[in-house]
């Protein structure tokens, strides 16, 4: 599939920008009007066709609000990571855009994920936080977003940006594991009683449906909000560049 | 003499020439430990549960901020760009300096422990492990610690920026490190200290691939 | 009505809280995408050439 100068690829062509704006614009309104559908389908099963949980009572219904964006707190890095490698080994021209879209995206679903959790926590541990391995972890992962989010700020030659932050977010890649790991295991040792899990060990097909449908909501919210913040970057640096070229041929004319 | 030594060598001496910052990383170390009782209050039990707690983030802390130190200064004056493209392995540089810096570095830190040790009453064991644990800790720190300054290193406004993306990498050893030290429940503190071997090698060989790679990745 | 239950005040206030949080990152992704585009609108207009080839141009 590789080949050297005069085909196209199928990525190649891709990878344009130009082609993503493209393309990408047809795609954003059918996004947006199925994530809208999949929400009210998912809030009126959360909200009204589910029954309470026996154990927890009502407030398993913040779950299916926290659980989407907990998984999204995920999945958000899972694209940045994805992202880190196109840029580091295939030097994809678009690896950059979609890191960089994708991070304010992650730190707020992580934000919501840890704010729902503390409002889940509340009556049904008796604190707004308890430092239990799953929330801990998503805090030092919100951590780990807002870093990255600052270095993309911080750098101006974009370019240099994404390659540099590619490596960091690898580096994040490998070592969130062995964070989630530590924090689970630390949270153990103080609590060696075993910590009420909700959700228990099977999970009823009630609970399924309104949780997998408000997760399959988000995202494709997630999806829209990636695809049109791409757009946003790639004319944003198109503007750049126009402004920088307009600005060099300014100083080059004669006085 | 090998080349990594001569890094090694070269790094050490530097530092020795820059003088004061050993003392002032070694103040800010001891100021920080003081620092914790004038909040927590006085009350020796509590200060002896938490003293090896305290030492451990004060040293955590002036770790972080010896960060701009390693590369800093070679990117500056150019020799960065020279060792990138040295015939030596730029991975292998980056390790000298490593080991150089935590030399500089964790090492001063551990020699001033036990008076602080004092400070927090802590028994003869007690600071044995501590001082155990930043033995095995520190060299995962210094890892982190060099990840993040390569990544930092051409950014002028850098600032507090490396340590705010080094902390959340350092969780894991943290957690260890103290853990190994005071056993909650039986034989957790054998566990924490395999844990924290394990880890700080882990870090120590992927260390100086990722910061090099930081460091070609910033200079391109 | 809607039985939330004796937690209903949690309930509600994590799907308020929710919401309010999606539709920020909704409005915010879209007034920037409006910004971009009426900066590069702006640009077009007053004439300043794009240089052909490259992806950024």
């Amino acid at each position: 599939m590789t080949d050297g100068a005069p085909s196209v690829g199928f990525f190649s062509r891709l990878a344009n920008p130009g082609h993503f704006l493209a393309w990408s614009r047809y795609a954003i309104a059918p996004l947006a009007v199925a994530a809208a559908l999949l929400v009210a389908i998912g809030l009126w099963l959360a909200l009204l066709g589910s029954p309470e949980d026996y154990q927890m009572g009502s407030t398993v219904r913040i779950m299916y609000v926290h659980v989407p964006n907990a998984w999204l707190a995920q999945l958000c890095y899972g694209v940045m990571a994805l992202a880190a490698l196109g840029t580091l080994v295939w030097r994809h021209p678009l690896a950059d855009v979609t890191a960089k879209a994708a991070a304010p995206l992650g730190a707020a679903f992580t934000a919501i994920a840890l704010m729902t959790g503390s409002l889940w926590g509340r009556p049904t541990w008796g604190t707004f936080w308890e430092w239990d391995g799953r929330m801990t972890s998503t805090l030092v992962l919100l951590f780990i977003y807002l870093g990255i989010i600052v270095l993309w700020r911080t750098f101006e030659d974009q370019a240099r940006a994404g390659r540099v932050i590619a490596v960091f977010t690898l580096v994040g890649a490998v070592n969130i594991p062995i964070i989630k790991f530590s924090v689970d295991w630390w949270n153990t040792l103080h609590q060696p009683a075993s910590v009420f899990r909700a959700g228990g060990p099977t999970m009823p097909a009630s609970i399924l449906a309104p949780l997998l449908t408000m997760t399959a909501a988000f995202t494709v919210l997630f999806a829209v909000l990636q695809i049109v913040s791409m757009r946003t970057e790639i004319l944003r640096r198109r503007a750049d560049s126009m402004q920088r070229r307009h600005a060099s041929e300014l100083s080059a004319r004669p006085a | 003499m090998s080349p990594f030594a001569s890094i090694v060598r070269r790094d050490l001496r530097l530092a020795a020439r820059a003088g004061g910052s050993i003392l002032t990383l070694v103040v800010f170390f001891a100021l920080v430990a003081t620092l914790v009782p004038f909040a927590v209050g006085p009350e020796r039990e509590l200060l002896r549960r938490l003293g090896p707690a305290i030492i451990w983030i004060a040293a955590l802390l002036a770790l972080l901020i010896t960060s701009e130190r390693l590369y800093r200064d070679d990117h500056e004056d150019g020799s960065l760009a020279a060792m990138r493209l040295a015939r030596l392995p730029l991975e292998v540089t980056i390790a000298g300096k490593l080991l150089a810096h935590w030399l500089t570095t964790a090492v001063p830190l551990m020699v001033v422990t036990p008076p602080l040790a004092v400070l927090y009453d802590l028994d003869g064991a007690t600071l044995l492990r501590t001082e155990l644990t930043l033995l095995i800790g520190t060299p995962a720190l210094i890892s982190y610690v060099g990840i993040g300054a390569a990544i930092t290193v051409a950014l002028r406004r850098g600032g507090l920026i490396a340590p705010v993306l080094v902390l959340p990498l350092t969780v894991p050893t943290l957690i260890f490190g103290i853990a190994a030290i005071r056993p909650l429940l039986a034989g957790t503190a054998a566990t924490a200290l395999m844990f924290l071997i394990g880890f700080s090698l882990i870090a120590i060989v992927i260390a100086p691939f990722a910061a090099a790679l930081a460091l070609r990745m910033g200079a391109e | 009505m809607i039985d939330l239950g004796e937690h209903w005040a949690f309930v509600v206030s994590a799907y308020a809280v929710a919401t309010v949080a999606v539709a920020a990152l909704i409005g915010w992704v879209v007034a920037d995408a409006r910004r971009q585009r009426a900066r590069l609108a702006e640009l077009e207009a007053k004439g300043i050439r794009r240089r052909s080839g490259g992806p950024w141009a």
